[in-house]
């Protein structure tokens, strides 16, 4: 019994002259832990930040549990179960490692205005909730020693799974992770590809990665897309990926090929 | 306690209400504003007309004061806050402008530029202490909340921000009503202190002075505003003997303060316990332990 989570359907987007995604089908289903690969500049990010609303789709539709989100604005497609990290860290790097999950986490324990200026009412249940969740899933990433140090003096790697956590606090459905492994060495990739899989087990998540590394994603994806200048030029298990001529060709160019 | 020194006092009180209400909008929200002495202006001018020519009692008049600020913050802010980045900051310019500007030419309703006289004189010490408290702890509450939260994200990041679910627009709307709010209530209650008022009052430069106090006092530190005011009422106050030179000291401390501590007296730091202690240990960075977060 499978359900699909999340499905674009003709999906196009263009900057100016640019044709940055063509016409791009795909379809996760429930539970899914998959990869979206592809040569720089392939269009992965713009995905992204289609199905998040950060741009708008001029073409085509996307869906999410069978709902068209295509017209949401971002915090609305949020708001319905997806939660996404950033290529380029986007923490708030001034306020502490616990408030930037505190920051996401109270979405879900959400009250009135006039209770959070007297204090009074649910405020203090609640924010010891919103407190005590969010330690939570510092401890399930491996930061609770480190939750009072502002976010920005972190190393790389700890910042990296500190934006896992913060995202995780939303409760999403579909998680979309954008090249977690960027700048890591092959030690945190290996950490790292235990932890996306330990969430993917423990959380209930769908998860859609994006990555260079391609060790993490044939060990770790069943289901891979691979893309190229805007559009999808394969589908399907690692083994058929490792031997697509398409994607050889984009990866290794012609020459190597003909050779 | 001289006169004098009373009146100091009130205006501290008074010009500290209205810092934070621009240390909401610009210290925790990230929106420059160069127009709120326009909302005080409105505060005044409101419980003014309401006090004199209807005889309301003054509490209701300094409250409405705020409400209306309020209400035309929001009329504003609907449409130019829904685009990014400084927009705000010059639609407020031409805001505090227009409503100097209309106050100054509505001779029948606000006796124009030869100002407004004969105000009851409701702004005494309990007055404005009491005022000053009140707003003061409902606003370090707000900033200890969701909500705080939710404005330092707007401010960090708008684009994260959003995708952690904020609607952003609306949050920017709402500090900016907030704020308008503090300083219409500041405006009233100026408005029964010197009990005459102009429009010239609130003028640009009142508008800057606010911010300035602001940017000056610390960008996100409430306490670091309100340090900021009483330092510029304080050294505006103490060398008014020497009239001339007194422009001069005010930006001699302010290029000073640029020098010595760029990011404003108290950075981004509330002034409390956890302040004090970092002051004195700041080399010991090691970060504290969890259960040590304490529970507040």
């Amino acid at each position: 019994m499978s359900e699909t989570v999340l499905k674009l359907d003709h999906v196009n987007k263009y900057f100016g002259g640019v044709h940055a995604v063509q016409d791009m089908s795909f379809s996760l289903e429930k539970g899914e832990l998959a990869g979206l690969i592809g040569p720089n500049g392939a269009g992965k990010t713009t995905i992204f930040n289609l199905i998040t609303g950060v741009y708008d789709v001029d073409s085509g539709t996307i869906l999410f549990e069978g709902e068209d989100i295509t017209p949401y604005k971002t915090y609305e497609v949020i708001r319905k179960g997806i939660a996404r990290t950033f290529q380029n860290l986007r923490l708030f790097p001034r306020s502490t490692v616990l408030e930037n999950v505190m920051t996401a986490c109270q979405q879900h324990y959400q009250y009135g205005f006039f209770e959070a200026a007297s204090h009074l009412g649910r405020w203090k249940s609640l924010e010891r909730s919103i407190r005590d969740q969010s330690m939570a899933l510092l401890e399930r990433v491996g930061l609770d020693a480190l939750a009072e140090q502002a976010a920005g003096t972190l190393p790389y790697g700890h910042q990296r799974r500190l934006e896992i956590a913060r995202a995780l606090s939303l409760q999403p459905r579909l998680l979309l992770l954008d090249e977690p492994a960027a700048g890591m060495n092959p030690d945190e990739v290996q950490e790292l590809n235990g932890l996306i899989t330990a969430i993917h087990r423990d959380f209930d998540l769908t998860i859609l990665v994006i990555e260079h590394h391609m060790e993490l994603v044939m060990e770790i994806c069943p289901h891979i897309i691979c893309m190229n200048f805007g559009a999808k030029i394969a589908e399907g298990d690692p083994d058929h990926i490792q031997n697509h001529p398409e994607i050889l060709k984009a990866y290794l160019g012609e020459e190597v090929l003909e050779a | 306690m001289s006169g004098y020194v009373e009146g100091i006092i009130i205006l501290l009180f008074i010009n500290g209400i209205a810092a934070m209400g621009v240390s909401l909008l610009t210290g925790f929200t990230g929106v420059f504003t160069l127009g709120h002495a326009g909302y005080m202006a409105i505060g005044a001018y409101t419980a003014a007309i309401m006090t004199v020519r209807y005889g309301i009692h003054w509490l209701p008049a300094i409250l409405a004061g705020g409400i209306i600020a309020m209400v035309i913050a929001y009329c504003i802010g609907v449409p130019t806050l829904r685009l990014m980045g400084d927009y705000y900051a010059i639609a407020s310019i031409g805001l505090g402008e227009s409503i100097r500007l209309i106050l100054e030419n509505w001779q029948s309703f606000t006796r124009g530029a030869r100002g407004y006289p004969g105000i009851d004189n409701y702004t005494n010490l309990p007055v404005a202490a009491t005022f000053f408290v009140i707003m003061a702890v409902l606003m370090f509450f707000l900033i200890r909340s969701n909500f705080g939260r939710a404005f330092k994200a707007c401010r960090d990041d708008y684009v994260a921000a959003s995708l952690l679910g904020f609607n952003t627009a609306r949050y920017r709307v709402l500090s900016l009503s907030i704020s308008a709010f503090y300083c219409g209530v500041a405006g009233a209650l100026m408005a029964g202190f010197l009990t005459f008022i102009q429009p010239v009052m609130f003028d640009l430069n009142k508008s800057t002075e606010l911010t300035a106090v602001v940017v000056f006092g610390g960008l996100g530190s409430l306490s670091g505003s309100l340090i900021g005011t009483a330092v510029i009422t304080l050294v505006t106050e103490l060398f008014r003997p020497i009239s001339q030179y007194r422009m001069l000291i005010y930006g001699a401390v302010m290029v000073i303060i640029m020098v010595v501590r760029p990011e404003g007296i108290m950075g981004q730091h509330e002034l409390g316990p956890r302040f004090i202690r970092s002051l004195f240990n700041r080399k010991d960075r090691s970060p504290r332990t969890a259960e040590g977060g304490g529970g507040r």
